[in-house]
């Protein structure tokens, strides 16, 4: 539980780049916070804390929308208190959660319990994402309008592909009366059947079972025919495919509803990890780690708009199954505590992108893309806040993480910039990197 | 050497010492009492989670003539099947009092990851499509004992190359010793990308193995066909079968290896497989003499 119970107070933050996506703006000056919104000055009700934020970045509504927190159902992996606490650890003030649970979130109660579990809990808001199809079995359409109601923010089977084309397309037609996207993760079946990582040099030295780039990229070309077919929002998960890239460029050239998101780990690491980390398992990911080439051209992609989302794909496995076999070792790295710092450190300090660019992939655009509207800091816009230390240099420590997926090829690796203080509805879950209940003086 | 895990990680010299090593034990092979005590007292377990016969008798028997210890591990009927890891499975062995664990896994990197995991050495007998480095040692020592030499041969390696941990073991070995080898298989199974590794590839059995000195035979498995990799046996055959005409292409004292088990008619005729060129049953016997090399020089011969 959150500070709610907390005395009120209003927040006055000092001295920070204010770094607004949603508006465009950039300055500096105070913000000031109070009764959880954006106010212009404090009203004198409520007593005003200064925070001091000299040096630091502020930028409203960051977001993730693509995150694994397995409950109901597989909750030694992570669930939706340990997944909400990383996500204010990583500076993440909502995260969209994938509905490949056990059971799978197909049904409004489901949507309903993650939906209020999350403000319960407040560290992060929490945004379901129902399934396409009932059970994820890829046969017949959930009830989307039903979840919709109940509030989810999109449709996705994620985890595995709605490959049957006839279902892709009423599910595209069907979901155009709800004005959500439809999020595929897009992999042909057969072409990465009994794969674990990407097919190339690495996987031939090193003999692991491997599948192609194309194993994504048929599956997207297919999909971007069939957004054109029927008009409706297609948004494609994790792209990490020269060929998924040429789709969503001939799709955006011809004004249809696509969009993409690319992973940090993408961005940040090649196949060639899955090599350095000998074997052990904590390098495999669906789709896996791509060669150098890849990974320029979708760092390319993002910076020229081609992929306007940045989501971790946040994966929690627990140490055990993580230690098995290469190929017996299920899919997944935990994303949501190094996403931030990933980011800055492949796209801003390098100098690839502005840091309000940088941050509109996890803002604005994945705001856009899901149809929801936030104003950015204006007065009257709920006071959801990332204080950001653009500078700060540290070191991944899985074990550190809130999260209770420490399966990462990060760990050891040293990462420029890191949230140092997050604030969800005008409370702060975060300070100086610990996530806590506690109210402010305590 | 603290593990036998590939031959990739060798030195040229740890290759050819270890070749030395087998050639001098190998005499013991032909002794009335095969029995030498350089390992008595040690104890080693063969840790199969793969069916296996032939890798599994020769490291036994290089075991026993050494007069070592030997368990027997096999996954059907152990606590494999009660839900224990391979890991577990293999710390067991070891806190049982093994001195060196031999594994074959169905999975690449398994023998590496258990390497980290336990103080003892691991021997690697087949991980997955990684190595089968002891099966490149016994390709060697068959081709060095019939030619002398390795440097400058000539060497096709034929078949399901992509799939084949004895193809990349091979491939190491005869390269880092400076043979040429070339890599011929059907289109799907054999990739260009072992160029940049120093082979030469084809996909055209009479280009692959023109003027070849030794014809590495690669087993060819009934799933590839279901998998929809291949068309007919018949056609393998014609087109990658080593025939008795198809030999013709290669030198005239061109030697035939297979590394088992073969299925005649397919990827290999009998009328070849019984030939003269044929040195399958010098690859078997040579088989015991490696395995003893590398028991050897990882168990250093010191127990007291």
């Amino acid at each position: 539980m959150t500070a709610e119970n907390c005395p009120p107070e209003a927040y006055q933050i000092e001295g920070a780049l204010v770094l607004d996506p949603f508006t465009g703006r950039e300055w500096s000056g105070p913000v000031v916070v109070e009764g959880g919104r954006v106010v212009e000055a404090p009203s004198g009700a409520v007593p005003v804390r200064r925070v001091e934020a000299d040096g630091l970045w502020l930028v409203p509504r960051l977001v993730d929308i693509h995150v694994h927190f397995r409950s109901p159902g597989q909750e030694w992996k992570e669930d939706l208190e340990s997944g909400s606490k990383a996500a204010a650890a990583g500076g993440m003030t909502a995260v969209a959660t994938m509905p490949n649970t056990v059971p799978p979130v197909d049904d409004p109660a489901l949507v309903t319990w993650q939906r209020s579990t999350g403000e319960r809990l407040g560290y992060t808001q929490i945004w379901p994402i129902g399934a396409v199809t009932r059970g994820l079995a890829g046969e017949t359409l959930a009830d989307l309008w039903r979840m919709q109601e109940a509030g989810a923010v999109a449709f996705s089977d994620d985890g595995r592909p709605v490959w049957d084309s006839r279902l892709m397309r009423s599910a595209l037609t069907y979901s155009q009366s709800l004005r959500v996207p439809i999020i595929q993760h897009a992999e042909d079946p057969r072409l990465f059947e009994g794969a674990a990582m990407h097919e190339g040099a690495v996987s031939l030295r090193l003999g692991i079972p491997a599948g192609p780039a194309e194993a994504e990229s048929v599956m997207v070309w297919r999909d971007v025919q069939l957004a054109a077919l029927t008009g409706g929002r297609l948004h494609i998960a994790h792209l990490s495919a020269p060929g998924s890239l040429e789709a969503v460029a001939w799709a955006k050239a011809r004004g249809l509803r696509v969009t993409a998101e690319v992973t940090p780990h993408h961005l940040l690491l090649t196949d060639e990890a899955v090599a350095e980390w000998g074997y052990h398992a904590v390098t495999k990911v669906n789709p896996p780690l791509r060669p150098q080439a890849v990974r320029d051209a979708l760092i390319e992609a993002v910076c020229q708009g081609v992929v306007e989302v940045i989501a971790s794909d946040h994966a929690p496995h627990h140490a055990d199954e993580k230690a098995l076999p290469y190929a017996e070792a299920p899919f997944g790295i935990a994303g949501l505590e190094t996403s931030l710092g990933v980011v800055l450190t492949v796209l801003v300090h390098t100098g690839r992108l502005k840091p309000i660019d940088a941050f509109r992939r996890m803002s604005a655009a994945p705001h856009a893309v899901l149809g929801l509207s936030y104003p950015g800091i204006v007065p009257g816009a709920a006071a959801d806040l990332t204080l950001i230390d653009p500078y700060h240099e540290w070191t991944v420590e899985p074990e550190r993480f809130y999260s209770k997926g420490k399966n990462t090829p990060l760990a050891g690796m040293r990462l420029k910039g890191r949230a140092v203080a997050t604030m969800v509805r005008g409370i702060w879950v975060m300070r100086e990197g610990a996530v806590s209940a506690a109210c402010w003086d305590a | 050497m603290d593990d036998f895990l590939g031959i990739a990680e060798l030195s040229t010299k740890t290759l050819e010492d270890l070749l030395d090593t087998a050639q001098a034990l190998s005499e013991i092979l032909s002794r009335p009492i095969k029995k030498v005590p350089t390992l008595r007292g040690r104890a080693i377990a063969n840790a199969f989670f793969e069916p296996s016969t032939r890798t599994r008798n020769a490291f036994e028997l290089a075991a026993k003539y050494l007069s070592a210890d030997v368990v027997n591990f096999s996954s059907t009927g152990s606590s494999l099947e009660k839900g224990e890891s391979v890991w577990d499975t293999v710390k067991t062995l070891e806190a049982l009092g093994v001195d060196a664990v031999v594994v074959r896994h169905r999975e690449a990197g398994v023998p590496q990851l258990m390497a980290e995991r336990l103080a003892i050495p691991v021997i690697n007998a087949g991980d997955g499509e990684h190595e089968h480095p002891t099966q490149a040692l016994l390709d060697l020592l068959t081709v060095r004992q019939r030619f002398g030499r390795l440097q400058g041969l000539r060497v096709a390696i034929v078949g399901d190359v992509l799939h084949s941990r004895v193809a990349r073991s091979d491939l190491y070995g005869f390269l880092a010793l400076g043979a040429r080898v070339t890599l011929v298989g059907p289109p799907g199974l054999v990739s260009e990308e072992w160029r940049e590794w120093g082979a030469e590839v084809t996909w055209d059995l009479a280009q692959g193995i023109r003027g070849a000195h030794v014809v590495q035979v690669l087993r060819i498995q009934r799933e590839r066909q279901a998998q929809g990799l291949l068309p007919s046996w018949q056609e393998y055959r014609e087109r990658w079968g080593i025939t008795r005409e198809h030999l013709g292409w290669a030198d005239p004292n061109v030697l035939v290896l297979h590394p088992g088990p073969q299925n005649r008619g397919v990827e290999i005729d009998s009328e070849v497989l019984e030939g003269a060129q044929s040195a399958v049953l010098d690859q078997v016997r040579n088989g015991v003499a490696v395995r003893m090399a590398v028991l050897y020089r990882l168990l250093g011969g010191a127990a007291e």
